[in-house]
C-alpha cells in the first residue's frame, strides 16, 4: 500500500509506478522474475545483505565520494552555489559500479553461477566485469557492433577483467539492441545465470533494486550538505539516460518538498533532429520489460537515439522517471551535444575535472539555471562519471587528431 | 464454435503456421498465406514485425528487420487480415507480436481492427497474465481470444495463473529460449504437454524448435497441434517473393507426416 504524503514508498506490489513500469516479458522469464522479487525481499531484510553492501562500498568502491564546492564555477556563472557528488572518482570512474556490487551479492545470495550484462559506452560492462572479476564469476556482456568500434578501449578494459565480449549485429547494433540479446541470452539459460542491468529500467523488480542500489549518492549528499551548509540543497541536477544516477541522486529527497529536482535528457543534435530525449520526444510505451517514455513511431516502432554520449543513448527511460514527470515532482529538460561539449570545456578549465559527456549535459543545465538563482541557494549536480573514457569522442569533435 | 474450436474439432492435430507479415513485402504476404493454407495449415499465425523482437532467434529478427525494411505498418498488416479472411472464410488468423505495436493507439482501437480485419486470436510474448488487464479485456469483449504460452519454467505454483482467463488454445514454448534454435526432447514435450492436460480442457499446440516433418510428426501424437515459424521465415527469407512453392511443398511435408504418425497412432 502505498503511505500517505510520500513519493518513496513505490513501486506497487506488481512493480508499478503510477501506470509506469511492470513486468513485460515472456512467460519463460516471469517465474525468474518473480524469484528474484522474492530474493530481493529477503535480502532487503536481512541486515548482513546491508553489511556486506556498505562494506565493500567502502573499501573497494572508495565511498562515501566526495561533495565538492566548485568555487571557480560558482563565481563565473554568478549565482547559486555549486557542489558537486563526485560519484567519478569510484572504483572504475562512475557510479555504475554501486549497483554491480549489489546485483551480484543478490546474484550469489540466488545460487546464480554466471553473470551476463548488456553495455552501450562500455561503463556498465567495465563495472560488471569488474565485480564478477572481484567474485570469480564468469561474465559475458552483450555489447552492440557499432558501440565496439567506437568504444575499444573499454572493450579492452572488459577483456583484461575476464569478460567474454559478444558482439551484437542485430538492429541498429547499439545499446537496445545489446539489451535485447541478452534477454534472448537470458530466457535460454535461466536456470544458472544472473543479469546484472545497468540501468534502473527494465522488468519489475530492476528499476527498484537498482534505484535502491544507487541511492547510496543520494543519502551521502544528504548528509554531507547538512554538514557543510546545515541545510538541504534548493536544487538537485543529474543526467539521465535510463536515469539510474538521478534517481539514485534524487530519491533520498522526493519527500523534501523544498528540494526541487531537474533531470537532463540527451537533446543531440536538437530536440526536432536526432536525440535520446524521451520524455521531451517520445510517448509511453511498453519495451524492455517495463512501461515507459520510449522514442517511437506511430506504429510503435522503437526509433534510434542519438547522443554524443554513447551512455545516454537510449530510446528509453527508467519507469520511475516517467511517473515522477507526470506527477510533477521532477522537471525534465534536456542539453544537446554542443551543450554538453561546452559544459565539457568548462569544468575542465575552471575545477581541473574532466567530466565524462553524461554529466557534462548535467553540467549543461547548470550553466543555464545557476545564473538565474541566488547567491545563497544551492545546487547539488551529480558528477556521475569521468572523462576518460570520451577523450576521443571529445577530440573527434573539437576537431583535433590524438 | 469459433474458428479456432472448429480447427481445433477436426480430427487430426493442427498446424499453426507462422510468417512474419509484410516480409519481404506487404504485397507478398497474400501469396504466402495462401500458400500455408494449400500446404495444410490449420491456424494461421501472422507474425506482426517490431523492431525489437526479444523472444526471436535470428531467422526470424531478419523477418522482422524486412518488413520493416519494406515499410511494413499496422494498417498493412490488417489489410492483409482483412483480405485473407475473405479469400478464406474458416480458416483461423491469428496475430502474433510484442505488446508495444499492440498497444500504441490504445487496447481498444487494437480489438476494433482485429475485428473488423476478421482475426480470431492474438498471441502477444512479452504480455504476461499479470500485466493484460487492458489488452485482455479489450480482445474478450470483441470476441477475440488472447492466447497464453507456458514454458518450461512455468511451474505448478504459476500455471494456474497463465491458465486463468485462457481461451483458444495453449501455446506450449517447448524449450526455455528463443526461437529457432534449440529442440526439446520428445519426452520432455509429452510430461509437460501431459500436465497442461490436466489442467485444463484447451488444446495444447507446441511451438519453438520444431523444424523438420519427423518433428512435427512426433510431437503431433501428444499434442492437439504444432506451431512452426523459423523454417519458414528461413524459406521466405531465402526465396523473397517466389517462396510460395517452397512454403507450400514445406507445410505439406509436414502434413503428410503428421498424418501418416495420426494413423499409425490409430492402428
Amino acid at each position: 500500500m502505498r503511505l500517505p504524503n510520500s513519493l518513496r514508498t513505490g513501486p506497487d506490489e506488481r512493480g508499478h509506478f503510477g501506470q509506469f513500469g511492470g513486468r513485460y516479458v515472456a512467460e519463460t522469464l516471469m517465474p525468474l522474475i518473480l524469484d528474484l522479487e522474492r530474493h530481493y525481499e529477503a535480502a532487503k531484510a536481512d541486515p548482513s545483505f546491508a553489511a556486506q553492501f556498505d562494506d565493500l562500498l567502502e573499501h573497494y568502491v572508495g565511498r562515501p565520494s566526495p561533495l565538492y564546492f566548485a568555487e571557480r564555477m560558482t563565481e563565473e556563472l554568478g549565482g547559486a552555489k555549486i557542489y558537486f557528488k563526485r560519484d567519478e572518482l569510484n572504483h572504475t570512474g562512475a557510479h555504475k559500479i554501486n549497483n554491480c556490487i549489489g546485483q551480484i551479492l543478490l546474484a550469489m545470495r540466488m545460487g546464480k553461477t554466471r553473470i551476463i550484462a548488456e553495455t552501450g559506452a562500455g561503463q556498465h560492462g567495465v563495472a560488471t566485469a569488474t565485480v564478477a572479476a572481484r567474485f570469480g564469476l564468469p561474465c559475458t556482456i552483450f555489447m552492440g557492433a557499432r558501440d565496439i568500434e567506437r568504444q575499444q578501449p573499454n572493450v579492452f578494459r572488459m577483456k583484461l577483467l575476464g569478460a567474454d565480449v559478444h558482439s551484437v549485429e542485430s538492429g541498429s547494433r547499439t545499446l537496445k539492441d545489446a539489451m535485447n540479446e541478452a534477454l534472448r541470452y537470458w530466457v535460454a539459460n535461466v536456470h544458472d545465470t544472473f543479469y546484472i542491468i545497468g540501468t534502473a529500467a527494465g522488468p519489475h523488480p530492476y528499476p527498484e533494486l537498482v534505484r535502491d542500489f544507487q541511492s547510496v549518492i543520494g543519502r551521502e549528499a544528504r548528509q554531507q550538505i547538512l554538514q557543510r551548509e546545515g541545510r538541504l540543497p534548493d536544487l538537485l541536477v543529474a543526467a539521465i539516460g535510463g536515469g539510474s544516477n538521478a534517481i539514485g541522486l534524487f530519491h533520498p529527497f522526493l519527500d523534501d518538498a523544498s528540494v526541487q529536482m531537474l533531470g537532463v535528457e540527451a537533446a543531440g543534435h536538437g530536440l526536432d533532429k536526432d536525440h535520446a530525449a524521451s520524455l521531451a520526444g517520445g510517448s509511453p510505451g511498453v519495451l524492455h520489460g517495463n512501461k515507459t517514455y520510449l522514442l517511437q513511431d506511430e506504429d510503435g516502432q522503437i526509433t534510434e537515439a542519438h547522443s554524443i554520449s554513447a551512455g545516454l543513448d537510449y530510446p528509453g527511460i527508467g519507469p520511475e522517471h516517467s511517473w515522477l514527470h507526470e506527477i510533477g515532482r521532477v522537471r525534465y529538460e534536456s542539453a544537446t551535444d554542443t551543450e554538453a561539449l561546452e559544459a565539457f570545456k568548462l569544468l575542465c578549465r575552471l575545477e581541473g575535472i574532466i567530466p565524462a559527456l553524461e554529466p557534462s549535459h548535467a553540467i549543461a543545465a547548470v550553466m543555464r539555471v545557476a545564473p538565474k538563482m541566488a547567491k545563497d541557494e544551492i545546487i547539488v549536480a551529480n558528477l556521475c562519471g569521468r572523462g576518460d573514457k570520451d577523450i576521443f569522442t571529445v577530440a573527434e569533435a573539437l576537431g583535433v587528431t590524438i | 464454435m469459433t474458428r479456432l474450436s472448429s480447427a481445433f474439432s477436426k480430427g487430426r492435430p493442427v498446424i499453426a503456421a507462422f510468417v512474419t507479415g509484410g516480409d519481404p513485402t506487404p504485397g507478398d504476404t497474400p501469396a504466402i498465406l495462401d500458400a500455408l493454407v494449400a500446404g495444410g495449415a490449420d491456424v494461421i499465425e501472422l507474425g506482426m514485425p517490431f523492431t525489437d523482437p526479444m523472444a526471436d532467434g535470428p531467422a526470424i529478427q531478419l523477418g522482422n528487420l524486412r518488413s520493416l525494411g519494406a515499410g511494413t505498418t499496422t494498417a498493412d498488416l490488417f489489410e492483409i487480415a482483412k483480405g485473407f479472411r475473405l479469400r478464406h472464410p474458416d480458416v483461423p488468423l491469428v496475430l502474433m507480436g510484442y505488446a508495444n505495436p499492440m498497444i500504441r493507439r490504445g487496447s481498444e482501437w487494437f480489438a476494433v481492427q482485429c475485428t473488423k480485419a476478421g482475426v480470431d486470436g492474438v498471441i502477444c510474448v512479452d504480455l504476461p497474465p499479470e500485466e493484460d488487464e487492458d489488452l485482455g479485456p479489450a480482445l474478450r469483449a470483441s470476441g477475440i481470444d488472447l492466447i497464453r504460452l507456458a514454458t518450461p519454467t512455468t511451474d505448478a505454483l504459476r500455471l494456474p495463473v497463465v491458465l486463468d482467463g485462457a481461451s483458444g488454445f495453449i501455446y506450449y514454448v517447448s524449450v526455455a529460449g528463443i526461437t529457432g534454435l534449440q529442440q526439446a526432447t520428445s519426452d520432455s514435450i509429452a510430461d509437460a504437454v501431459a500436465r497442461l492436460k490436466a489442467a485444463t480442457s484447451l488444446p495444447i499446440v507446441v511451438g519453438f524448435g520444431i523444424r523438420t516433418p519427423e518433428q512435427a510428426a512426433n510431437v503431433s501424437t501428444v499434442a492437439d497441434g504444432v506451431a512452426v515459424g523459423t523454417a519458414i521465415v528461413e524459406l521466405v527469407g531465402e526465396y523473397g517473393a517466389k517462396a510460395v512453392g517452397p512454403v507450400r511443398d514445406y507445410v505439406a511435408s509436414l502434413r503428410r507426416a503428421m498424418d501418416a504418425a495420426s494413423k499409425e497412432n490409430v492402428a
